[in-house]
């Protein structure tokens, strides 16, 4: 039972991601070269396979935070879990979406179904997308975040399965050349690994700022609920799972928000 | 993990000097009352397996007009049985759980001092008879309304994809209606989460269909798509029996 | 044979429902063969404390023991000995009395004699095999009680048992239901909205206002105008 505050090393992360980004950005118009057959729209390259790398660790990352909190029963488990598969769902359409421009650079189409890669990975978020709205449609708060674990174990299970049984059935013999990452000369996959660093620093950064703002909010409903007694505004229906204050698990000395602004200046801190 | 904290039922001895625990069913007899009760329910609303039956065949004809088509064959013929046996699926998929959940039954049954796993047995193989009886009506209808090559050489091999995508189609199935149930979108949220979960079946099982419907070159099932078929069952079989008692519960 | 360990014993017992406390603070020990009657104005927590007590719901803090077993480890151990009669009759409409019973029965590993047994005690021998949507509230609510009973729990947990009963199945019902049922003592956690009737049963009075324990003492200490403040 962490009495952690929640925002710790954000600022820092925050600088990290920047600089990563930069970086990269730096990298990719600068000092990647021009490939051969594509020209520009080859960079593009950069940041559509980090996005989908990262999108599809998220989802797997949301599944095995899933499974800890159906072994616990500890809801900042399925907190972490509902973030982790919130943003990477973002990243994935930004990997549609940047997969989407490449093909029609490339072939003249805004979709092909000759990239397995692309095809699953869209079969695999019309999945996720379907998790909020299953959140949304159970009001018992508990019963919603078991719910949701179990279907984001499943769904982390179902993520590279499908990759398999997609990839089996397309049997097309041209080069993939939008997945491959292996054989990039020098300067290309240091780019891409800079690339790649930027966009996890960046998930890193989005999940912690989304945790850190639930923490917060929950904090001073707490208070508020303290302030005026049980008639404090009950939270309407959401899809987000609740995030418990500190002290609300037995046996944790946790801050209050109070307490760490210093001067007793909220009544009722001491509980 | 579904004996996860502490739900096993009478397998472990009861403390010395407290009553005996009533041993409740075992896990097979469990299974079967609770599979006798699925059928008799079924047999007096006949709510399922007539209305997944006539679906499949009002599709069929839909497809006639929609490929504007009088005979498929190969690849497209495999690919519009799968696809209507699928959306068949769904209807019994979203009326699997839905009189327990009305009716207080999971509240019965979690009361009871018997393995729970056993409530996702029984509702497996209810749905499993549910797709076989909806075969035993779909592809003869489909074979004499869409097909083009004769239906009796293929049996065979339709027979051993069917078993096996039925599986699949039955665990998905079972795992998806005990989520969607008891919320309060239950009739779209049930599609929504299968279809996706679906598409290796699809996938597998046209592979498999399709050479055995060619009308010129006929040929078996590949094996390695069966194999791909039966390794998704198996995979979501464990999935399924783990995760079940968690949703199962109030 | 009244056996000296407590049948229900809670100690900091909470159960949330999101950020808000459905259930805290319940504190109480039930001897076994004995009565504990809940009042409280609707939403104050008794469904909710009946259900943690079937097993049903899972503590979220405190200790909670039930017929010897705590929850939620010894869940299981304790579920074949207890009986729920809720505000569902937890039936299927479309079978009959007999084949409901039936069901439940095979669950619990209970032999057909108790049926027919119990059949004849409420009355419904006579239409046990008609689908129960035919059949009107109060005899499904008959058949409900016929379940409740089925494999001789030793706890009984009633959710205002008699709400949809006229008074002749009243009267069939209540020694089914009472506090002893053929010879042995019968523990029994009752929620009730009736402060003349819940009294007379009682041997422990619990009332719950807020989802707090608002009143807990012995019946004969209780008056019957203690318990309507709750409701203010």
């Amino acid at each position: 039972m962490s009495s952690r505050p929640y925002g710790n090393g954000l600022r820092a992360l925050s600088f990290a991601t920047v600089a990563a980004i930069t970086g990269a950005l730096a990298l990719v118009f600068f000092y990647a070269p021009l490939e051969a057959e594509q020209g520009f729209l080859q960079k593009i390259f950069y940041v559509h396979v980090p996005l989908a790398i990262v999108s599809l660790c998220g989802f797997v990352l949301g599944g095995l935070l899933a499974i800890q909190h159906l072994r616990t029963r500890d809801p900042r488990w399925d907190m972490r879990s509902y973030v982790a598969i919130h943003i990477a769902l973002i990243f994935g359409l930004g990997t549609l979406i940047t997969g989407s421009i490449w093909a029609k650079g490339s072939w003249g189409h805004w979709w092909v179904w000759n990239e397995p890669t692309l095809v699953s990975f869209l079969i695999v978020w019309l999945l996720y997308a379907t998790y909020q709205p299953l959140r949304f449609a159970i009001e018992d708060p508990e019963r919603q975040a078991r719910y949701a674990s179990v279907f984001a174990v499943t769904a982390g299970a179902f993520v590279p399965l499908n990759f398999i049984a997609v990839r089996m059935s397309t049997s097309y013999l041209h080069p993939r050349t939008l997945s491959s990452t292996s054989n990039l000369p020098g300067p290309m996959a240091l780019t891409f690994l800079i690339s790649l660093l930027a966009i996890t620093l960046l998930y890193a950064t989005l999940c912690k700022y989304e945790l850190t703002a639930k923490h917060t909010r929950a904090q001073v409903r707490a208070l508020r609920r303290r302030l005026s007694g049980e008639t404090a505004p009950a939270r309407g229906r959401s899809a987000a799972p609740v995030a418990l204050p500190d002290g609300a698990m037995p046996a944790a000395p946790g801050e209050t928000l109070g307490a760490r602004f210093g001067a007793g200046s909220a009544p009722g801190t001491a509980g | 993990m579904s004996a996860t904290l502490g739900e096993s039922p009478a397998a472990a001895a009861p403390a010395a000097g407290a009553p005996a625990a009533r041993r409740g069913a075992g896990f097979g007899s469990t299974v079967a009352a609770v599979l006798r009760k699925e059928l008799l329910v079924e047999l007096r609303t006949l709510e399922s397996v007539p209305a997944m039956s006539l679906f499949a065949v009002t599709t069929f004809v839909i497809f006639h007009f929609a490929l504007n088509r009088g005979s498929v064959e190969g690849d497209l013929a495999a690919g519009v049985l799968w696809v209507t046996l699928l959306f068949a699926a769904i209807l019994g998929v979203n009326r699997l759980f839905v009189a327990d959940a009305d009716q207080g039954g999971f509240d019965a049954f979690l009361l009871a001092p018997v393995d729970r796993t056993a409530l996702l047995v029984a509702k497996v193989l209810t749905l499993l008879g549910f797709l076989v009886a909806l075969e035993i009506v779909a592809v003869p209808a489909f074979s004499i309304l869409l097909l083009a090559p004769p239906v009796g050489p293929a049996l065979g091999g339709l027979a051993a994809t069917l078993a096996l995508g039925d599986l699949g189609v039955a665990v998905i199935g079972t795992l998806v209606a005990a989520m969607a149930v008891r919320t309060r979108a239950r009739d779209l949220l049930g599609p929504l989460l299968t279809l996706p979960l679906f598409v290796p079946i699809v996938i597998g099982g046209v592979r498999c269909t399709a050479p055995l419907l060619e009308l010129t070159h006929r040929s078996g099932p590949p094996a390695r798509w069966l194999a791909t078929l039966g390794v998704y069952d198996l995979v979501f079989g464990l999935l399924a029996f783990a995760l079940f008692d968690f949703l199962v519960e109030d | 044979m009244p056996s000296a360990a407590p049948a229900v014993e809670i100690r900091g017992l909470v159960r949330r429902y999101g950020e808000r406390e459905a259930l805290s603070g319940v504190e109480l020990s039930l001897p076994a063969g004995s009565t504990l009657v809940v009042f409280g104005p609707n939403g104050a927590g008794k469904t909710t404390l009946l259900r943690v007590l079937a097993t049903l719901l899972r503590p979220h803090a405190g200790r909670v023991s039930v017929l010897g077993s705590e929850l939620p480890g010894d869940a299981w151990a304790a579920r074949g000995r207890l009986g729920l009669l809720g505000h569902e009759p937890l039936l299927y409409s479309e079978l009959s009395a007999r084949q409901n019973l039936r069901y439940h029965a095979r669950l619990h590993g209970v032999g057909e004699e108790r049926i027919v047994e119990l059949l004849d005690a409420v009355a419904m021998t006579r239409r046990a095999d008609e689908p129960l949507r035919t059949l009107s509230r109060g005899m499904v609510q008959r058949v409900a009680v016929a379940r409740a009973v089925l494999h001789e729990p030793e706890l009984l947990l009633l959710d205002e048992p008699y709400a949809n009963l006229d008074p002749a199945a009243i009267e069939l019902v209540a020694p089914l239901i009472g506090a002893s049922a053929s010879g042995a003592e019968r523990t029994r956690e009752l929620c009730s909205h009736d402060p003349g009737r819940g009294l007379a049963q009682a041997d422990l009075v619990l009332g719950l206002r807020g989802g707090r324990p608002a009143l807990l003492a012995e019946a004969a200490t209780v008056r019957a105008s203690e318990i309507t403040e709750l409701y203010r």
